[in-house]
């Protein structure tokens, strides 16, 4: 049951995309932000979305997988644009009743939102579908490396961030092993009132947390015998390597972003 | 300079905790051992000898109460040459879940050798070397969620091998591991120890781990009671037996045997040599 977890998504994958190196992916996904910020006409918008189907088909992941990262955020995407329906008052009006007052800028307006957010969320799933976890925090690590003259601990979070990672696995494994012990035991988890079942994940959680505990010092104590003391002077197996394919893809990208502003200001 | 580690007069104690009065109760009593280069050395004791105690001196995760420590002439509290003296004395835990780091198998082969800041190219070959010398090269991407206890130990020692140490402390490496995996961890420590002649200290509960050292010393509470060739340990039946550990089973069968009036020799280790005893009793 709880083996199903994926965190970050990944897709393991050898398309286009996926080879891209993580660096350029995260400053690309930056950019297509700023895209996508850019004008606040329906017309500025399809720039974003050429773009977007784009880099879906290069990756070769089903259609299928980005509805389903937009699908949880179907409410929010209902309430913005209902919002933006009713409350814009400006232009011609379309509609009217009693208080409700319907304009043409208001149906555009929420039209641009949902198409907007909806171009968000499948932009940044295509990263985390085509990046692993590790990747993206290796690459995030490099990135931010000039913010340590700012004494910014930057190996330290992604230290961090790569050994959570890492116990996820770990810890899910020991939490369905607690949750068995617990039910022989005659705790009720899956059955029972919220209220019941509530109380009982104490019985769960208290010895997790323990246990995490004693792991957080028995790893310390096993990364002191191999040597690790921080950032300072350490060197890495994985080796990120840009190629003219990464410069292409960058160009490619502030091409479009360049269009997108000029359609903005026509 | 064959000797490998010398440990003198080694008392510890943990420090008392703020506000106790009485101070803590000393965990090791007066240690003098030397272990030679090449050595294969297990060491054996009950639950609270202070084998695991003793272990974690020898890579300065611990340091001396009083007494003093060296490894290769390196003294553990010598602050300096730390990591010097981690790299030439490598370990390894009983869990194999908590000494790995990353989430790819050669990644974390290469962790202590990104510590030490050992260039690319060096650091690659080494690890792949590693990774062949305990048989787990095809598993290199792998994510170790998706190994067996016995071959994420195997795992953890590659990643203690990378260091090319000369030394390899092992505590309890097969508590947690089932008996496959406890034969292709002892097969893989036996290995590095005859084929590359690191020098091996094995702590460990298990007599039959135990029997295939080269040398056994028997901790009981902070002192070392019995150390020697693993027949002659064995051969003090009562003694080890006094100390609540059990020899390995064709020893005992002959030393039963002979304290019911039969001729039987007095270090037998294996079930090969019980049964030719025993073979050539009936015949006589």
């Amino acid at each position: 049951m709880l083996k199903d977890i994926t965190i970050g998504q990944y897709f393991p994958g050898s398309s286009l995309i996926h080879r891209l190196d993580p660096r350029f992916k995260i400053v690309m996904t930056v950019i297509y932000i700023l895209m996508l910020f850019t004008g606040s006409r329906l017309s500025c918008l399809i720039v974003g979305a050429v773009y977007t189907v784009m880099a879906v088909l290069l990756s070769k992941i089903p259609m299928k997988m980005f509805m389903k990262s937009v699908k949880p955020l179907m409410p929010f995407l209902l309430i913005t644009a209902l919002i933006n329906l009713f409350l814009v008052g400006t232009g011609a009006t379309v509609y009217k009743w009693r208080f409700i007052n319907i304009t043409e800028d208001g149906i555009n307006i929420s039209i641009f939102m949902v198409i907007r957010i909806v171009l968000l969320i499948m932009g940044s799933s295509l990263l985390t579908y085509t990046t692993s976890p590790i990747t993206l925090t290796d690459a995030i690590e490099r990135l931010l490396t000039p913010l340590k003259k700012l004494k910014f601990p930057v190996h330290e979070l992604a230290m961090m961030m790569s050994i959570a990672l890492r116990f996820i696995p770990t810890l899910i494994e020991e939490t369905e092993k607690i949750m068995s012990a617990q039910k022989a035991r005659g705790a009720e988890i899956d059955t029972g009132s919220f209220m019941t079942r509530a109380k009982n994940m104490a019985a769960i959680l208290v010895p997790l947390f323990i246990s995490s505990f004693r792991r957080a010092d028995e790893l310390a104590t096993a990364m002191e015998c191999r040597c690790y003391h921080g950032g300072e002077g350490r060197t890495r197996l994985r080796q990120l390597r840009s190629s003219p394919r990464d410069y292409t893809a960058l160009a490619v990208t502030i091409v479009f972003y360049a269009a997108a502003i000029v359609i903005a200001h026509i | 300079m064959d000797e490998m580690i010398q440990i003198r007069d080694l008392h510890f104690s943990y420090s008392a905790g703020e506000g106790e009065t009485e101070p803590a109760e000393e965990v090791l009593k007066g240690i003098d051992l030397t272990i030679k280069r090449g050595e294969f050395v297990a060491v054996l004791g009950h639950n609270g000898s202070g084998k695991s105690t003793l272990a974690k001196h020898i890579n300065a995760i611990l340091l001396p109460t009083s007494g003093k420590v060296t490894v290769e002439g390196i003294d553990t509290a010598d602050e300096e040459r730390i990591y010097e003296l981690r790299q030439k004395a490598g370990m390894v835990f009983q869990n194999p879940d908590n000494q790995i780091v990353s989430s790819i198998v050669e990644e974390d082969v290469a962790f202590a050798l990104e510590n030490l800041g050992v260039p690319y190219e060096e650091m690659r070959q080494r690890v792949d070397e590693s990774l062949k010398a305990v048989n787990m090269y095809e598993y290199r991407q792998h994510s170790p969620s998706q190994l067996s206890g016995g071959q994420k130990q195997r795992i953890a020692i590659a990643g203690v091998i990378a260091m090319q140490p000369d030394c390899i402390i092992l505590d309890e490496p097969t508590a947690m591991l089932d008996p496959q995996g406890r034969r292709e961890v002892m097969a893989t420590i036996k290995q590095m120890n005859e084929e590359k002649g690191i020098t091996i200290v094995l702590i460990t509960h298990y007599m039959d781990e135990a029997a295939q050292s080269g040398r056994i010393v028997v901790m009981d509470k902070g002192r070392v009671v019995l150390d020697g060739a693993p027949r002659e340990v064995f051969s003090h039946v009562e003694q080890v037996k006094s100390i609540g550990l059990d020899v390995p089973q064709a020893t005992e069968l002959a030393w039963e045997l002979r304290r019911a009036g039969y001729e039987m020799p007095e270090d037998i280790l294996t079930e090969q040599e019980c049964t030719e005893a025993i073979m050539e009793l009936f015949r006589s």
